[in-house]
C-alpha cells in the first residue's frame, strides 16, 4: 500500500515536470525561478487566448517568455514587465484584469449576483413561510 | 400574469445578450498602439541582410507596415491584393518579415512578386511584439506624423484599402505631399 502511494506521488511529480514548457529552468537562483514562474502565469498567450504563456506551446508564447527572462535578467520589476506587455497588447494580456472603471462590472458581478440571488431567495422563503400548509400527509414543522 | 412576464422577460434579456455575444468579433483584439507613435526599428533587409533598414527613413510620409511570413497561409491569401495596392503607388508598403527564415522569405518574394519597398527581417520576433502582433497578417497604417492610425488584422483586400486605409490619410491632409 505504501509503495503504491509512493508510486502515485512520483507519477504526480513527474506530470508536474512534463507540464513545464521550457525543459531547463530559466534561472539558477530558485527565488528568481519562482518569480519567473509566477510572472509567466499571469500573462496571456495572444495566439491561444485561453492559455497563459507558461502553458502554451505557441511560438509567440515562447517569444514572450524569452522577453520576460531578458527583462528579469536586466533587473526590471514585475510592474515594468507587465507594463511592457500591456503597452503592446493591452489589458487583455493580463490574466488578472486590472480593477478600473471599465472592469467594475466584471469585478462587481459576483457580489451583485450574490446580493440578487440572496434577495430572490429571501423573498421566496418569506412568501412561502406565510402560506398555509396544504399537504395533509405532512404535518410539517410546528404541528405536533 | 406577473409569473409569466418575469421568466419571459429574463429569457428575452438573456437571448439578447447571447445574440450580441455571438455577433461580436472576439478574434480581433483592440490594439493599444492606435494613436501612439509607431515603434522604431532597425533590422536587416530581406533582399540584402548585410544592409539595415530603419523605419526612421520613412518619417514624414504616410506608409504601411505589413507583417508577413512565408509560414503564414493567410499571407499567401492576401498577397495578390498587396500587389495590386502596391501598383497603385499611393503609399509605400513596408514588409515586416516576422519569425521567418531568410531563404524561404526570399523565395516567397521571387515566386509571388514583391509588393514591398523593403522587407525587414525579424527572425526573433521582437519587433513584431513591439507592434503588438499576435498573428500574421497584420497591417498598420502610419501617418505623416509617425502615428499609427489604423490596424487591420486579416488578409488585406483592395476594398479594405479603399474603405479603411485611404480615407484615414486623406483626413490628415497629407495626401499629395
Amino acid at each position: 500500500m505504501k509503495a503504491l502511494f509512493a508510486m502515485m506521488i512520483a507519477a504526480l511529480l513527474w506530470m508536474q515536470l512534463a507540464l513545464a514548457i521550457d525543459t531547463a529552468p530559466a534561472f539558477a537562483d530558485p527565488a528568481q525561478q519562482a518569480r519567473y514562474d509566477r510572472v509567466i502565469r499571469e500573462l496571456r498567450c495572444l495566439q491561444c487566448r485561453s492559455e497563459t504563456i507558461a502553458d502554451s506551446n505557441a511560438p509567440l508564447a515562447a517569444d514572450l517568455r524569452r522577453q520576460v527572462r531578458e527583462m528579469m535578467a536586466a533587473g526590471k520589476s514585475d510592474q515594468e514587465i507587465f507594463q511592457h506587455m500591456v503597452d503592446r497588447y493591452g489589458d487583455y494580456v493580463l490574466y488578472k484584469p486590472p480593477l478600473v472603471a471599465r472592469t467594475l462590472l466584471l469585478w462587481g458581478a459576483p457580489i451583485l449576483l450574490l446580493l440578487g440571488g440572496g434577495a430572490i431567495a429571501a423573498f421566496v422563503i418569506a412568501r412561502k413561510s406565510h402560506l398555509p400548509d396544504t399537504d395533509p400527509a405532512d404535518p410539517g414543522l410546528g404541528a405536533s | 400574469m406577473l409569473r409569466f412576464i418575469i421568466p419571459i422577460g429574463l429569457f428575452v434579456a438573456l437571448a439578447v445578450f447571447l445574440l450580441i455575444g455571438l455577433r461580436r468579433d472576439k478574434e480581433t483584439l483592440p490594439s493599444p498602439l492606435i494613436g501612439k507613435p509607431v515603434p522604431q526599428f532597425e533590422l536587416p533587409r530581406v533582399d540584402d541582410p548585410s544592409q539595415k533598414f530603419s523605419n526612421r527613413e520613412l518619417a514624414g510620409k504616410p506608409y504601411v507596415v505589413n507583417i508577413w511570413g512565408s509560414w503564414c497561409v493567410a499571407c499567401r491569401e492576401e498577397h495578390a491584393a498587396l500587389m495590386q495596392i502596391a501598383q497603385r503607388g499611393e503609399m509605400p508598403l513596408v514588409g515586416l518579415n516576422w519569425k521567418d527564415e531568410l531563404p524561404l522569405a526570399q523565395r516567397w518574394l521571387q515566386a509571388l512578386g514583391n509588393p514591398y519597398v523593403v522587407s525587414a527581417f525579424d527572425p526573433e520576433g521582437n519587433v513584431g511584439i513591439d507592434f503588438g502582433a499576435y498573428g500574421a497578417p497584420e497591417t498598420f497604417l502610419v501617418d505623416a506624423h509617425g502615428i499609427i492610425v489604423y490596424k487591420f488584422v486579416s488578409p488585406m483586400t483592395v476594398e479594405v484599402w479603399e474603405r479603411e486605409f485611404l480615407p484615414r490619410v486623406k483626413q490628415g491632409g497629407v495626401q499629395g505631399e
